[in-house]
């Protein structure tokens, strides 16, 4: 169990040693975000920003063209929101190489509430020209994905979460840039997924079995480059399409499977997350359930629900 | 002669702004000056120069075109569909462009952050960052400035092109900066206020900032459209172009050494 934010500040400091130009940069959140790590180890190539995101990204801007790459962390709310105009005319127009890893994002902050609950991120990032971005589910996914944008030349954004999760995949998985992974060959319905909602995903795929449906369930953790084909095989070989993020229903990865489906193979496509709302505070485990995005049966579109529902409509 | 190439830039503004018919020419016609200082004069290999009030955009591309790094005939395509030169400045476009600019307010933190990896990279390079008296109305300019200070970034050296008028009038009409001397220094920066129109001062004041342990800011007293008599002072003149007859009258008046 560990939390994507922790396998960032952890793999950050390891990737420190072998490459001198990572300078990191944070806006007086670096024991949340987990780049003091990388500030213990490595103190004169970090710089606290302050409460300042535009600063923050505007400065990870210029040392990107000093050669430097930059990693830069706040709340994802701050990040892609506060800063979205330095993100958009700066870094993203400029293709510059910086890197914004933006932790607590969803209802994955929790109590803090609806100020602090980026439920809009992946809707902002994914529609700027330039910029990658990725929504990864474990520490082993984190690690490799920190990885890949390290020797990419420009911008990219990593969605990371707060509270501890298991692990999805063993030591030697190996992922693809842009390609999603499927779990399962499941007919009866897909369930495309990210982030903190995958092993949510996999959890109600175990469950569905004993009743006797069968889904596939696929994780997208390179939300930009989109992993078209797999959507559109899915969409061929399923009988429904079921999206699950933590995120709002508005912009985001339903939003971009639907983008694909109805360009290339039009399918019903129910779409799971934050529906046109606002969060609120709470504990993380009763916020999946209140917003329906775990597999519990408590309401009644909870995960399951929502399957068998999809399953018996068809 | 500093003068000289300053009135040829002065009318390749005015060229492309014609050619356009679309452009900024006030705030263009006040930077001249110092940007034809920075870059005949002051910089050195290596040093990076970000026209942070990117709406200047004329000035900067007919001082590198004067400096030859790119054919002035390019300057008839300014704005135009398909040109390099945007209207406001595009990074790996167009060369000698060291940032992108255009929306306000942004340019400071880029010049920290590239003064940051000269200070990583043991470099002596300094970086030129060039703001509008509008432009710093941005809050984010104010979280910058912080910063310069902050990480005693003496390689910053910023100039305030004080034109004293912004798009819906004068900086008082519309949002009053002044004090703008006491609010840099109450930052932390080393301020000095010029004419922004006298080359022996821009380059003294350069060569004092250099010698500080903080960063510098040159408040440029200038006139907006200066050189050109009917531009000079107006706000109207911000983002409006001349007609054929202002045109040739702005040019006649440059040819002839007016205002200048």
């Amino acid at each position: 169990m560990k939390a994507t934010r922790e396998s960032y500040g952890e793999e950050l400091a390891v990737l420190g040693e072998k490459y001198p130009d990572i300078v990191v940069l944070d806006a007086d959140l670096a024991g949340a975000t987990k780049t003091s790590l990388f500030k213990k180890k490595f103190p004169d190539r970090f710089f606290d920003m302050g409460i300042a995101e535009q600063d923050l990204i505007g400065t990870a801007a210029g040392l990107a063209i000093g050669g430097k790459i930059p990693f830069a962390s706040t709340f994802a709310v701050f990040a892609s929101g506060r800063a979205y105009d330095q993100v958009r005319n700066t870094v993203c127009y400029g293709n510059l190489n910086v890197k914004i890893c933006a932790t607590h994002a969803g209802l994955t902050v929790g109590e803090d509430g609806a100020t602090h609950q980026a439920l809009e991120d992946i809707s902002l990032m994914r529609s700027l020209p330039n910029m990658s971005v990725f929504s990864p589910c474990d520490d082993l996914q984190t690690r490799w994905i920190l990885n890949e944008i390290v020797n990419h030349d420009g911008p990219a954004y990593v969605r990371l979460a707060r509270p501890k999760l298991p692990d999805v995949y063993a030591e030697g998985t190996e992922f693809v840039w842009g390609k999603g992974i499927q779990h399962g060959n499941g007919t009866d319905a897909a369930i495309i997924t990210t982030g903190v909602c995958v092993v949510e995903a996999l959890k109600a795929q175990r469950d569905l079995i004993g009743m006797g449906i069968n889904v596939r369930v696929i994780d997208i953790h390179t939300i930009k480059p989109l992993d078209k084909d797999i959507i559109i095989k899915a969409a061929q070989e399923t009988k429904r399409i079921i999206t699950l993020e933590d995120h709002s229903i508005i912009g985001g990865l339903g939003s971009a499977v639907c983008e694909v489906l109805c360009e290339s193979y039009p399918a019903f496509v129910t779409r799971l997350g934050v529906n046109d709302t606002f969060g609120e505070s709470g504990n993380w485990a009763n916020l999946l359930e209140k917003y329906h995005l775990n597999r519990r049966r408590s309401k009644s579109r909870n995960l399951e629900i929502t399957v068998i529902y999809c399953f018996s409509n068809t | 002669m500093l003068s000289d190439i300053s009135r040829e830039v002065r009318k390749d503004i005015l060229y492309q702004i014609f050619s356009a018919q679309s452009g900024h020419p006030g705030g263009a016609l006040s930077v001249a000056d110092i940007l034809v200082s920075i870059y005949f004069e002051l910089i050195n290999e290596g040093d990076k120069v970000i026209l942070s009030k990117g709406h200047a955009s004329a000035a900067l591309y007919a001082v590198l075109a004067e400096k030859g790094l790119f054919p002035k005939e390019e300057l008839a395509s300014f704005r135009k569909l398909g040109s390099r030169l945007q209207g406001h400045p595009a990074l790996h476009k167009v060369p000698g462009i060291d940032a992108p600019s255009g929306s306000l307010g942004q340019g400071l933190s880029i010049a920290n952050g590239i003064a940051l990896s000269f200070k990583l990279d043991k470099k002596d390079n300094v970086v030129y960052c060039i703001l509008g008296d509008g432009e710093i109305n941005e809050g984010q300019v104010w979280e910058a400035a912080m910063s310069s200070a902050h990480y005693h970034l003496n390689n910053v050296i910023a100039f305030l092109d004080y034109n004293k008028l912004q798009i819906d009038g004068s900086n008082d009409e519309v949002m009053t900066i002044a004090p703008v001397a006491d609010k840099f220094s109450s930052f932390g920066w080393f301020v000095q206020a010029i004419d922004g129109h006298n080359f022996d001062e821009i380059i003294l004041a350069v060569k004092n900032a250099r010698a500080q342990d903080k960063p510098s800011m040159i408040i440029a007293n200038t006139i907006k459209g200066k050189g050109v008599s009917f531009m000079e002072n107006k706000a109207s003149w911000h983002g409006t172009a001349p007609n054929e007859e202002e045109y040739k009258l702005a040019l006649d008046e440059l040819e002839n050494g007016g205002g200048l």
